[in-house]
């Protein structure tokens, strides 16, 4: 018997986004991926002796944007305030967060799972710094006898968008999850650079029997970082939370980590206190009054949202898979959207961006944002089998050159000679030609057996090199057949 | 409104581990006695109706004080380490953690 | 005279008039703090090869017949808590003994570019937390008043080392009176700006709210040439105010007739020696004699402001020291594994008051208590702030003793922490309402200098020049020098 026949699972989710700015929240040092240990540190974010924070104007206008994208209220009045712990990746031993007065609140966003749309609550959203990076020396934190601290991330700001536990499924966790990443994503609040670690989930999960409406024990699993960690994740810590439910035991509310290896969730608890983060509010930061002009000049600049666009794409008659699958990124829905303003056949193009430019960006392990083959690109080429210059099966060699090449698609056509003869006069000599050449299958078609035709297409093509037009063939077989 | 209340010796010996600090016997005696004369003339403030009073944290009241998003250079890394009381291959080292 | 004992408003006139050397000026302080630091021990670090490079190049640029600017060439020293670059700053602790920051504070960085000659660091307490220098990890400041007395605290080494002529002028920094408390107790000029008026970038922290550099001088005119070169908007300080800044110096000599002074009578309670308050009483009358009116006023929730400092100052210390934890820089104790090292690390690197505090702090902040003690005590905060806004509805200044009693000898308040809090009773408030106060010379008990404090409007630092100037004039009180036997025998008269 499944756990979910006996208990309902109640979960609400933590992300933790990184921001897409130049430099760092409170200085002026890169936030650039990777680097050498240690190198995109400066005196303020390494903590030293009288030094003071400086917020980076960007970090709030990201948190605004991601807000209104969230349908959020923005705080009209918001502060940073001190949230105290010792951790060595913490170069104060403080992190600079908000607390009481989060930039934005009550916000939401819509899942459809299995068919069914459901809005999902978001409590709040905040800015923050994030913290260092620990290497052990060993395999795991507790097998290691020392460990090794880079403040490169340090100061790399953060969104914290917390979910209210509106979720009851792992199938509503993960939908979730996409469209929150999808919506960061598409507002360029973040590159979304999930295998980078720069979308970090902390899930918080309880089970509960069936049909009651208190609140079971919850566990938080702290920094997963893809959807398929999450859903693993879940599936273990459910389970786990249904054996001990079952054995008449009781969760214990803790902090959980997610081994990945070992496809199991571990406890974090501390023997040596319990959090207590003395929050208070920081003294080296002013608060921030966003005027509603403010606010209004940012909403100006929010773009299309993954559900609205595909809302129009279905609307130029595309299916909802189709219509999900080309609006996953915004990467691959503003490709479509420039292909389309060039060519305007929605359903045709669909094909042709679901089917062959996905199979080779998978084949090339790229993304659309590393396509060779622009949208204009392959616009053209789409147009060119409209006006018979060339069939679609050659087509599809033709995109796979120009994958390979980064060539217009005509001058490939041209460079290999692969252009459909569509000259009537040309091709009706070679029709004559083959006629001559093969009298019984002259003879067979005349007598009725209509399968003989295909056999003098074929020859044609044979010896065009399959370059004719096939319509055009056809048609004028059956008038000299006639 | 709350009260202020005495602080016990084991309250004192939570608060040196949150504050990290490792105190004798006779520390934690003596921050225990000089705490509590310093929280009983703190008390006068118990006297004191602020229900009606916003707190103040910044003695002058400014706001939105920000920067551009400008990258501008780091310190090298020979400078970032050079106060680091134990430091390997450009990284800080710390002992076992857990 | 000893060039040691002129102003640097005086010692600028005798650059510009080659009477003297840039190079000449330094040697003969550095000589004088060879000769008295046995006595006085104002000094942590002295930086004696880059004082003399620097005098080199200002005699050099003079020698070139380019004009030189207002503090150009002359000596100063910096408390021990404000970074400079290169130059080991220790904030008087074990903790930061060997630290040599990478960057230099903001004022240290404007005194360099003024062309200021940096002799070296003074002693504190430890991370400015004490009223007497005696919780300097090093060694006490004695003051040079009398040697067996403490110069108060905590920036006692900037104001001894005035005192007795070690520096033309020094900086410190003021949390709750540091820097007014001790020019009281060694009887020289010393202002707290208004918070946000002079940049706290590099000063390391003790109660970021609270804390502000400020000049420690032998008269009011070079206080203020200090201002004109420290003060202004820093965009490295978030809470560095952008304002009209004028020329401090313009105010000195304005006539104080018809000006409003308030003296606050709860400034005047118990704990006030009757001897200093008098030296006060006496101070009004000079001020009357001036044309000043003057007339007893209320702040009714002062007597909330020491314990209300008391809650705020060490909840933000509490998080301000929780980055030394040996990790990134100072000192550090092995331990078996991180917690350990960073228990023992604190345990052995903070002195007994800095520890206090830290608990005390922690314990404000901690769940449960919070409402209680700290937002209790910023809500205090706020009465404060409001009663001196009232009070300077109808007053230009406010005056006050700036310390309760004269300086107090080695040991006598040290076993207490309470009693030694209370010595900051009239400066703390101050403090709270971040708006600025001066203490000036005002006569003497037993021979040793009394303080008056002058108390302003936020950014009317002007005003208190103005007073303090004309009080200075008309009283004299700053030509007295220390006559202790040691400090005299080396050529003051």
């Amino acid at each position: 018997m499944a756990w979910s026949d006996t208990y309902e699972m109640v979960c609400g989710v933590e992300t933790h986004v990184e921001l897409a700015t130049k430099s760092k929240i409170f200085c002026g040092c890169t936030t650039e991926f990777g680097g050498e240990q240690n190198t995109h540190v400066c005196a303020v974010c390494s903590g030293l002796p009288g030094v003071l924070p400086v917020l980076n104007k960007e970090v709030v206008n990201l948190a605004i944007k991601a807000g209104l994208a969230l349908n959020g209220e923005i705080a009209e009045f918001s502060k940073f305030d001190r949230k105290n712990y010792y951790y060595p990746d913490l170069p104060k031993n403080y992190q600079t967060s908000q607390y009481d007065l989060p930039i934005c609140k009550n916000g939401w966003l819509e899942i459809t799972v299995d068919g069914a749309k459901k809005r999902i609550g978001i409590t709040r959203a905040h800015m923050e710094e994030d913290a260092g990076k620990l290497v052990h020396s060993g395999e795991t934190i507790t097998s290691s006898d020392e460990s090794y601290v880079d403040y490169n991330r340090t100061g790399v700001p953060l969104l914290e968008i917390v979910s209210e536990p509106d979720l009851r499924s792992i199938a509503e966790v993960v939908a979730y999850l996409e469209q929150l990443v999808q919506i960061l994503d598409y507002t360029q609040v973040s590159d979304c650079r999930l295998e980078q670690g720069s979308v970090r989930f902390d899930i918080n999960v309880s089970l509960r029997p069936k049909g009651t409406s208190d609140l079971g024990t919850r566990t938080e699993t702290k920094n997963l970082n893809s959807f398929a960690s999450v859903r693993h994740c879940m599936e273990y810590e459910t389970e786990r939370q249904a054996e001990v439910l079952d054995a008449g035991d009781k969760v214990v509310q803790e902090t959980r980590t997610w081994d990945e290896g070992k496809g199991i969730t571990i406890s974090l608890r501390s023997k040596e206190e319990a959090h207590d983060y003395r929050y208070f509010p920081e003294p080296d930061l002013v608060p921030l009054v966003i005027e509603r002009s403010w606010v209004e000049e940012i909403r100006r600049t929010l773009p299309e949202l993954p559900t609205e666009r595909r809302m129009r794409y279905e609307s130029l008659g595309l299916s909802e898979y189709d219509a999900g699958v080309l609006t996953s990124s915004r990467a691959l829905a503003d490709f479509f959207d420039e292909a389309l303003s060039r060519y305007a056949d929605a359903k045709i193009l669909t094909n042709w961006v679901m089917g062959e430019f996905l199979r080779l960006l998978k084949a090339n392990q790229q993304s659309v944002l590393d396509s060779p083959i622009s949208p204009v690109q392959l616009a053209e080429l789409l147009e060119l089998i409209d006006k018979g210059s060339i069939s679609g099966k050659i087509a599809k060699g033709v995109l796979e050159d120009m994958y390979a090449t980064g060539k217009d698609a005509a001058l490939i056509i041209k460079e290999k000679g692969l252009g459909q003869i569509s000259d009537e006069a040309a091709l009706a000599e070679i029709v004559e030609q083959v006629i001559a050449a093969h009298p019984q299958s002259v003879e067979d078609y005349r007598a009725g057996k209509e399968r003989a035709i295909g056999f003098l297409v074929g020859q044609i093509m044979k010896a065009t090199k399959g370059q004719a037009n096939p319509s055009l063939v056809n048609k004028l077989l059956k008038e000299k057949l006639s | 409104m709350v009260k202020f209340v005495k602080i016990s010796r084991q309250a004192v010996e939570h608060v040196a581990l949150l504050a990290r600090l490792e105190l004798s016997e006779q520390e934690i005696g003596t921050y225990t006695e000089q705490l509590n004369t310093i929280l009983d003339y703190a008390a006068i403030l118990e006297k004191l109706d602020t229900s009606e009073v916003q707190p103040t944290a910044h003695a002058v009241p400014l706001h939105n004080v920000l920067r551009e998003d400008e990258v501008r250079v780091s310190m090298p890394q020979e400078k970032v380490l050079q106060n680091a009381p134990d430091a390997e291959n450009g990284f800080f080292r710390v002992p076992k953690i857990v | 005279m000893d060039i040691t004992a002129k102003t640097a408003g005086e010692l600028h006139d005798l650059l510009v008039q080659k009477e003297i050397t840039s190079t000449e000026l330094t040697h003969a302080f550095l000589d004088r703090v060879r000769r008295l630091e046995g006595q006085v021990q104002a000094y942590v670090t002295v930086t004696d090869k880059s004082a003399l490079k620097r005098a080199a190049e200002v005699d050099a640029k003079i020698a070139r017949g380019e004009a030189i600017g207002t503090l150009e060439g002359i000596p100063m020293a910096l408390k021990d808590n404000m970074c400079t670059e290169g130059i080991r700053t220790t904030c008087s602790s074990k903790m930061l003994e060997e630290f040599v920051p990478p960057y230099s504070a903001e004022v240290a960085i404007r005194l360099q570019e003024a062309g200021a000659i940096l002799l070296g660091k003074l002693n504190m307490d430890e991370f400015a937390m004490g009223s007497s220098t005696e919780n300097s990890r090093f060694f006490p400041t004695h003051n040079p008043w009398d040697l067996e007395r403490v110069p108060g605290g905590s920036s006692g080494g900037a104001a001894a080392s005035v005192a007795a002529a070690e520096a033309v002028y020094a900086l410190g920094s003021d949390t709750g009176g540091s820097i007014r408390q001790p020019a009281a107790f060694c009887g020289v000029v010393g202002m707290k700006p208004t918070y946000g008026a002079v940049s706290r970038y590099g000063l390391i922290a003790f109660a970021s709210s609270l804390d502000q550099i400020g000049p420690l001088t032998k008269d009011v005119r070079d206080n203020a040439l200090v201002m004109n070169a420290i003060a202004g908007h820093d965009r490295k300080d978030s809470t560095s105010v952008r304002f009209d800044k004028p020329d401090y110096t313009q105010f000195l000599g304005k006539n104080i007739k018809g000006l409003k002074i308030g003296i606050p009578r709860e400034y005047f309670g118990e704990g006030i020696d009757s001897d200093v308050a008098k030296v006060i009483w006496d101070a009004v009358a000079a001020l009357k004699d001036l044309g000043a009116e003057a007339e007893e006023c209320s702040l009714p929730h002062t007597d909330y402001a020491m314990p209300a400092y008391y809650l705020i100052a060490p909840a933000e210390c509490s998080s301000n020291l929780a980055r030394y934890d040996g990790v990134r820089y100072g000192y550090r104790a092995e331990g078996d594994d991180l917690i350990s090292m960073v228990r023992k690390t604190r345990a052995e690197g903070f002195g007994p008051e800095v520890k206090r505090r830290i608990m005390l702090g922690t314990y404000a902040l901690s769940s449960g208590y919070y409402d209680a003690y700290y937002v209790k005590a910023q809500k205090v905060r706020t009465l404060i702030k409001q009663d001196f806004d009232q009070a300077f509805g109808t007053y230009d200044v406010l005056l006050s003793p700036t310390a309760p009693t004269v300086a107090f000898k080695f040991g006598e308040k040290s076993s207490n922490p309470l009693s030694m809090y209370l010595s900051d009773i009239c400066t703390v408030p101050v403090n709270l309402a971040g708006i600025p106060g001066i203490s000036i010379p005002a006569g003497f008990v037993g021979g040793l200098p009394v303080g008056l404090h002058l108390m302003g409007k936020a950014f009317d630092e002007g005003t208190l020049y103005q007073v303090a100037y004309a009080f200075e004039q008309h009283t004299g009180f700053h030509k007295v020098k220390p006559s202790t036997k040691e400090v005299a025998a080396h050529g003051l008269e």
